[in-house]
C-alpha cells in the first residue's frame, strides 16, 4: 500500500499547462504594451518608437524622446501596474469574501478614494501642498480610512465574510453620500474636475506615480506570496480551512490590509478604474484554476492586459481627445464578464 | 500513557455547552463519541481540535500534539472549489508547502490516495464529486498531515455501506499507532469498530467504557429516549435496534 508515486495525475500535468498559460499571457501583455507605446495623438510609427526606446530618454531627437519617455511610457507602465494591482487584489477579495462578485472596490474603497480626491479638488487651494500631490495623497489616505473602518468591524465583530461585506457596504454608502455632498457643494468648473477624476484616466500618470505604485507592489508582493497556500486552502470553505490549522479570520484581516494598500495606491493616481478587479480574477480562474500560485500572477497579468488593451482602444477610437480608460474598461468589461459567466454555465 | 481531560469545559457566553470533570482514554486506538443530537459531540471534538476555546486541561502522553499533527475533519465539509482531487489532498500539508511541489509532497499525495482507494479520481474536480467521494478525499487530506491525533466528526455520514466499512477498517488499522476519536451516529458500527465509547448527554459525560459496557438498554434508553434491543451478529459484535419508547414491548426480547 505504501506506493511511492513520482507522478501524480492532477498535479504535474496541470502545473506545466498552467505555467504555459502564464507565459502566454505575459507575451500578450508585452505585445499590448508595445502597441500602447505606438498609438497616440502624435502618431509615431513602430520603427521610430524602437529607435526612441534604443536611444533612451536623453536621445538626440528631443520631440521623440519627450513623447515616448515622458508622455507615453509612464501611461503604459501605469496601465500595466494598476491593472496588475487591481487584478491581484480582485482575486484576493473574491477568495477571502468567497464571493464571485467581489472586487477591490466591494468594500467601498473606490468611493472613499473618490471622496478624498473630491475633497482636495474642492478645498485644495487652501492647502499648503500642490494639487498634483494633494489629490492622490488624499485619495490614498481616505481609502486607508475606509479600510480601517472595515478592519475595526472585522476586529470587534469577527471577520466572517458576511460581516466584511456588510461593513464594506456601509462604508461604501457612507463615502458615496459624502462624495455626493461635495459634488452638490462644488461650483460647476470644480464639479467637472471631480467628475473627470472619478472617470479614471491614465493621463494623470507620471514617473512619480509609476515609482510609488511599483514600490507599493514590491513591498506587498512578498507578503501576498506568503499567503498563497492559505488562500488556496480557504477555497475549501471556512470550516475545512480552519480544520487544517489556518486561523481564517486573522488571515482575512491580513489580506484586507494588503488589498487596501495596493488598491489605494492604484486608484489614487488614476481615479476609479472599475471592472478590472472583477473581471481579471474570473479570467484567471477559468485559465489556471484555483491554485493561487498561478491564479494570483495570472489575475495580475490579466488585469494589466485588460487595462492596457483598454488604453490602446481608447486612443484608437478618438485619437484627438483620449477617452478616459475607466469608461472603456467598464464598456469592454461587461461583455467579457457575461462571456465568462456563459462559458462557466456550460462546463 | 493516555489522553487525559480534566475540568474540561466549553462555554458559549453564559451557556455551558460541555462540562467534563475528568476523562481518561487510551493513547492509541479508535474511540467512538456517541450521543443524541445536540448532546455536545461536535463541541467536544472542536474543543479538542483547538477550533473553539475551552477551559481545563487536555494532555496526550503528558503533552499535546503540535497543531500540524492533529487531523480534524469537520462535519460540514462540502467543497465547491474547482480544484483537482490531488490538489485538494496536497493542501493537507498546507504549512509545509513551498513555492515548488517537491517529490516528497507528490509521493505522499500518491500514498494517501491509494490508501483510501482514490487514485482513479486524482484528476477529477472536487466540485463534481458526490458527497461521499468528497468526504473520502478530505479524509485523505487529513491523513497527509501524518497525524498523531485524528479527530473526525462523523467521518462516515455521507458514505455508502461498502465505504463505511472500508473507511472504518482503515482507521482501525491506523489506530494501532495513533489515537482516532470519531463521532459516530450508527451505534452498530460504533460497537463493531471502536475500542472505546464515550457517551455524551446534555454536554455531560454519561459513560466512557468499552462498547460492551455502553451499548445496552440501561445506558442507551434514557439518553436517546428509545427502547433498544441489542443482538449479536455472527462475530459476536453488538447490533443495536431501536424502538420508539411508545411502542408496545415485545413479549420475549431476543438477547
Amino acid at each position: 500500500m505504501t506506493l511511492a508515486v513520482d507522478q501524480v495525475p492532477g498535479l504535474d500535468r496541470a502545473d506545466l499547462t498552467r505555467m504555459g498559460a502564464v507565459c502566454a499571457a505575459l507575451l500578450l501583455l508585452a505585445a499590448l504594451m508595445v502597441a500602447d507605446l505606438v498609438t497616440g495623438p502624435a502618431g509615431l510609427p513602430l520603427s521610430q518608437v524602437v529607435d526612441g526606446l534604443r536611444e533612451g530618454p536623453s536621445g538626440a531627437d528631443r520631440r521623440l524622446a519627450t513623447i515616448l519617455w515622458y508622455l507615453r511610457m509612464p501611461q503604459t507602465l501605469m496601465a500595466a501596474l494598476v491593472g496588475f494591482a487591481l487584478g491581484v487584489c480582485g482575486l484576493m477579495m473574491q477568495t477571502i469574501l468567497n464571493n464571485p462578485l467581489a472586487s477591490p472596490f466591494t468594500l467601498g474603497f473606490s468611493a472613499a478614494a473618490g471622496f478624498g480626491a473630491a475633497l482636495v479638488i474642492l478645498f485644495g487651494t487652501a492647502l499648503p501642498v500642490a494639487l498634483w500631490i494633494g489629490v492622490p495623497l488624499a485619495a490614498f489616505l481616505s481609502t486607508l480610512t475606509a479600510a480601517a473602518l472595515v478592519y475595526l468591524v472585522a476586529h470587534y465583530r469577527g471577520a466572517s465574510h458576511e460581516m466584511l461585506v456588510l461593513a464594506g457596504i456601509a462604508v461604501l454608502f457612507l463615502f458615496q453620500s459624502l462624495q455626493s455632498l461635495l459634488q452638490f457643494m462644488a461650483a460647476p468648473e470644480v464639479l467637472q474636475q471631480i467628475v473627470f477624476w472619478l472617470f479614471g484616466s491614465l493621463l494623470k500618470a507620471t514617473w512619480t506615480s509609476v515609482q510609488v505604485l511599483a514600490a507599493l507592489l514590491v513591498l506587498t508582493l512578498p507578503l501576498i506570496l506568503r499567503e498563497v497556500w492559505n488562500l488556496t486552502a480557504l477555497r475549501l470553505g471556512d470550516g475545512n480551512a480552519a480544520s487544517l490549522g489556518l486561523n481564517v479570520e486573522a488571515m482575512r484581516r491580513r489580506v484586507l490590509v494588503l488589498v487596501a494598500l495596493l488598491t489605494a495606491g492604484a486608484v489614487s493616481f488614476t481615479g476609479t478604474i472599475g471592472f478590472v478587479g472583477l473581471i481579471a480574477p474570473h479570467v484567471a480562474r477559468a485559465l489556471v484554476g484555483e491554485d493561487h500560485r498561478f491564479g494570483l500572477p495570472m489575475a495580475g497579468i490579466m488585469g494589466a492586459v485588460v487595462l492596457v488593451a483598454a488604453s490602446v482602444t481608447g486612443k484608437l477610437i478618438s485619437p484627438g481627445a483620449v477617452i478616459p480608460v475607466g469608461i472603456i474598461t467598464a464598456l469592454a468589461g461587461i461583455p467579457m464578464l457575461l462571456g465568462v459567466i456563459l462559458m462557466k454555465g456550460r462546463t | 500513557m493516555s489522553l487525559l481531560l480534566s475540568e474540561f469545559t466549553v462555554n458559549a457566553g453564559r451557556l455551558r455547552l460541555l462540562d467534563i470533570p475528568s476523562l481518561s482514554l487510551p493513547s492509541t486506538g479508535l474511540v467512538g463519541v456517541i450521543g443524541p443530537n445536540g448532546a455536545g459531540k461536535s463541541t467536544l471534538l472542536k474543543a479538542l481540535a483547538g477550533i473553539i476555546p475551552h477551559a481545563g486541561r487536555k494532555t496526550l502522553d503528558c503533552t499535546w500534539p503540535d497543531p500540524t499533527r492533529i487531523a480534524y475533519l469537520p462535519q460540514d465539509f462540502a467543497v465547491s472549489a474547482a480544484m483537482s482531487v490531488a490538489e485538494c489532498v496536497l493542501l493537507g500539508r498546507r504549512e509545509r508547502l513551498g513555492w515548488r511541489i517537491t517529490a516528497h509532497d507528490r509521493a505522499e499525495v500518491g500514498r494517501v490516495l491509494s490508501l483510501l482507494d482514490l487514485t482513479h479520481l486524482a484528476e477529477a474536480r472536487m466540485d463534481r464529486l458526490s458527497g461521499g467521494q468528497q468526504q473520502r478525499v478530505l479524509l485523505a487530506q487529513r491523513l497527509l498531515r501524518d497525524p498523531r491525533l485524528m479527530i473526525l466528526d462523523e467521518p462516515t455520514s455521507a458514505l455508502d455501506l461498502h465505504h463505511q466499512l472500508e473507511v472504518l477498517s482503515r482507521l482501525k488499522a491506523l489506530s494501532t499507532d495513533i489515537l482516532v476519536i470519531a463521532a459516530l451516529h450508527d451505534l452498530t458500527l460504533a460497537g463493531r469498530f471502536a475500542d472505546h465509547l464515550v457517551l455524551i448527554e446534555h454536554g455531560m459525560l454519561k459513560a466512557a467504557d468499552n462498547p460492551e459496557a455502553v451499548l445496552n438498554g440501561d445506558m442507551l434508553d434514557p439518553v436517546y429516549a428509545i427502547r433498544c434491543e441489542v443482538f449479536r451478529d455472527r462475530a459476536r459484535n453488538p447490533v443495536v435496534v431501536a424502538h420508539s419508547p411508545c411502542d408496545p414491548c415485545p413479549k420475549s426480547p431476543i438477547r
